[in-house]
């Protein structure tokens, strides 16, 4: 018998109608939803749609004064002298909390962010419980993270972090500054605020003391004035490496602490020992998980030139199996790009692509003629000076280049102003022990990219930033001895 | 050609693990899920191996094979019946004049343990009674000590044998033990002249998996890229519920595309799951299911 029909995989979208979101949210301080001083509030919407979602308060300076004075009180009055063992309780409490409502979180990440469902489901909800269940149990075991050392808290803490992976990023700052024993004042992306606003809810519901976190929504100058205020003891930043700069400079000759995570343009190196079809996968999960908005994406590909024009065949044939479309769809593999923004930047480095003569391929698949969608796309040959190359586009976009010799190789990979990740794919140890050593790059992933854990120290080299988040070294950045 | 270990591409085994996960949550619904499912029972060996065989089993088998289920109009016939040697000719003699296929497995199944000469005449025994289709195993000794020649001379010897018959090698990956090693026997086969490679006796646990069906997939597919030829697939035992079939059509079709999507070029070897796939249509008729009483189970 022929297959006479079109194999098509059938919609199968996650419901949203138990989904609650409030037409409006105000500000979480001091343990309540309090109205703006600013008397401010701006929208936030669903990128694969265009669909308003609620409309969320916009901090001015007086309202994030308000927010750390809370949180000083709050670190002086209760939470520094809480032993270890009890705050434990609280922040397990919120991982549990995260794990009884995670359907709710996955569905509204994936609402706000464009992310796809199967990725909010399967990662960004259960590694941000993961987080908070790792770190309060490092709460009362401090001193033996650190023998004969007695590390103490810093005060209060104000993060800032960016719409990529928005629970998840504020799990990775929340859950460690709590655990070490600061309190905290966070300020989510403006375009992706939902969920931190939903975790400000399971907190307040959590009977987390008040002021212990707070979170404040809104824009740039939201994140400066909390940057800026005096009283503010560490900040956390997580985006761009302009805006890092920029903080950097800003508390300079302040006795504020600082960790940067920025941006990154891993290199992600194919040697032709490795396994190749599953160097395709990786390839492939490096660069279009969550819309290739990752910092560590494997943006830039190398490959050994005996094995290029194979690797390069497999990936097109590959890339014409994923699904663009609906985030909530769980047969999607790309979904929405956050914002028109960041769309237009995206495709403004096609252009460029094009512009320099270079082979650009996109798969056949259809995309959505609402919201922002971008197909998956390579550009082949470009030259290491190239902004393609040199550049974080933060879009589903992959590089290609080959190499020879292995010192070749790691020159290249190493010739860029970033240094967060790397991917390495070959079937011989003793390669991938010598390239670690020598890649100048945080994370260094042997035959897999994206792998992430709590246990794990996560962080940068060079302008992708300073500090460690994960593990027991995400502790030493909230802590001073 | 001289084969040796350093021929082989290496296997990575959690990228197949991953990449299977992402198989598995595909969804296939209505109208073509029924068409899947219709393809599915297309793509069936339906197999009887058993020492207690006797020629009304195989009658009752080939019977099934021609009459999947009466009730329900429009159903396609199975691929072939899969028996022992000694039943070619009874199997044949029911399947005639029809297009089901009469495949046998051969060369001391299912260990394999007998000399080339004997393979070689049960080969032609088969062959001689009317079998459309060889099943032969391979040597798996001789593989895991890493006589590769021998396994690939002993494949290249019975396809002569076969003839006009197309030749499947199993290669019981249950006791290959690695991914790695299921990379290599699967090229030996290929080279050797296999017109289909499949996974199981049924015999030993565990059966066709996967994993293990990606790393042939794939293996097919390079060979492919390689030489323009097509080779066929068939995982056999352990897959008896439509849901597992449905997650194998969906892994052959995003690894090898349309041109396999047929049974010329992917098999079942399975023996419940046609009754599975029967009580599904058939929900989707009725719109509820009906009891296992309505279904034979050979």
């Amino acid at each position: 018998m022929k297959n006479n029909f079109e194999w098509k995989y059938s919609p199968a979208p996650e419901s949203t109608e138990h989904i609650k979101i409030d037409p409006r949210y105000d500000l979480f301080i001091n343990g309540k939803f309090v109205k703006p001083l600013s008397k401010t509030y701006f929208e936030t919407s669903d990128p694969a749609t265009g669909k308003m979602l609620a409309s969320m308060a916009h901090a001015n300076e007086k309202d994030v004064n308000t927010a750390v004075l809370a949180a000083k009180t709050a670190y002086d009055k209760t939470w520094k002298k809480m032993p270890g063992k009890e705050r434990g309780k609280y922040i397990f409490r919120i991982a549990r909390m995260i794990q009884e409502r995670a359907r709710e979180f996955a569905i509204i990440e994936s609402l706000n962010g464009g992310k796809p469902i199967r990725e909010s489901r399967d990662f960004d909800i259960p590694l941000a419980a993961n987080h908070f269940s790792y770190y309060a149990g490092w709460a009362d075991k401090l001193d033996y993270a650190f023998p004969n050392r007695t590390p103490k808290s810093l005060g209060v803490v104000g993060q800032i972090i960016p719409w990529n992976f928005p629970l998840l990023m504020a799990a990775w700052k929340i859950a460690p500054a709590l655990a070490t024993g600061n309190t905290v004042v966070l300020k989510p992306a403006e375009t992706t605020s939902l969920t931190a606003l939903k975790l400000a809810e399971l907190i307040r519901d959590c009977d987390l003391p008040p002021g212990v976190v707070n979170i404040v929504t809104g824009f740039g100058n939201t994140g400066a004035a909390l940057v800026n205020h005096s009283l503010v003891n560490k900040i956390a930043f997580t985006g761009s490496t302009g805006v890092g700069k920029l903080i950097q400079k800003s508390i300079a000759g302040t006795s504020k602490k600082l960790s940067l995570e920025l941006g990154g343009k891993g290199a992600h190196l194919v040697f032709d020992d490795a396994p190749i079809n599953q160097a395709v996968e990786g390839i492939v999960n490096g660069i279009f998980f969550n819309q290739g908005h990752v910092c560590c994406a494997g943006s830039r590909l190398y490959v050994q030139e005996n094995v290029a024009s194979e690797v390069i065949t497999k990936l097109k044939a590959r890339m014409q199996t994923l699904i663009v479309g609906d985030p909530l769809d769980k047969n999607t593999d790309i979904g929405a790009i956050n914002s028109e923004g960041q769309l237009k930047k995206i495709k403004d480095y096609i252009q460029l692509g094009k512009n320099e003569g270079l082979e650009i391929y996109q798969p056949e698949c259809g995309i959505p003629t609402k919201g922002f969608f971008c197909k998956p796309t390579l550009i082949i040959g470009a030259g290491q000076s190239s902004r393609l190359v040199q550049e974080e586009i933060f879009g589903p976009v992959l590089s290609i280049q080959t190499f020879r010799t292995i010192e070749e190789v790691i020159e290249k990979a190493n010739q860029v102003p970033y240094g967060l990740s790397a991917g390495v794919w070959t079937d011989k140890g003793s390669k991938i022990f010598n390239l670690t050593s020598k890649l100048r790059a945080g994370v260094i992933w042997a035959n897999t990219y994206n792998k992430f854990d709590p246990t794990s120290p996560f962080g940068g080299y060079k302008e992708s930033g300073f500090g460690r988040e994960g593990g027991l070294h995400g502790l030493q950045p909230y802590l001073s001895f | 050609m001289e084969w040796n270990h350093q021929q082989f591409p290496p296997v990575d085994q959690v990228g197949i693990q991953e990449r299977v996960a992402r198989f598995i949550t595909r969804s296939l619904k209505k109208e073509t899920k029924s068409k899947a499912l219709r393809l599915a029972l297309s793509m069936i060996d339906l197999t009887t191996l058993e020492g207690k065989d006797t020629p009304g089993k195989i009658e009752q088998v080939c019977h099934k094979a021609l009459h999947p289920c009466d009730d329900i109009q429009g159903l396609p016939l199975v691929a072939a019946v899969c028996v022992y040697p000694i039943y070619v000719s009874t199997a044949k003699k029911c399947l005639e004049n029809s297009s089901v296929k009469v495949a046998s497995v051969a060369t001391g199944f299912p260990s394999g343990n007998v000399p080339l000469n004997l393979k070689i005449e049960e080969t032609l025994y088969a062959v001689d009674h009317g079998a459309d289709e060889i099943d032969m195993v391979i040597s798996r000794g001789e593989f895991l000590i890493g006589n590769y020649n021998f396994v690939y001379d002993e494949i290249a010897a019975i396809k002569a044998a076969c003839g006009a018959a197309r030749l499947k090698v199993i290669l019981e990956t249950g006791e290959l033990s690695t991914l790695d090693n299921v990379r290599k026997a699967s090229e030996l086969a290929i080279a050797a002249g296999a017109d289909f490679i499949k996974t199981s006796t049924g015999k030993i646990q565990p059966a066709a998996t996967m994993p293990v069906t990606l790393v042939m997939l794939e293996t097919i597919k390079d060979h492919f890229l390689r030489t323009n030829r097509l080779v066929g697939m068939k995982p056999a035992g352990g897959i008896s519920t439509s849901k597992v079939a449905l997650q194998y059509l969906v892994m052959l079709h995003e690894t090898l595309g349309e041109r396999w999507m047929t049974n010329e070029w992917f098999r079942f070897g399975a023996s419940s799951l046609a009754n599975d796939i029967v009580l599904q249509l058939g929900k989707e008729r009725r719109g509820v299911y009906f009891s296992k009483n309505y279904v034979s189970s050979d």
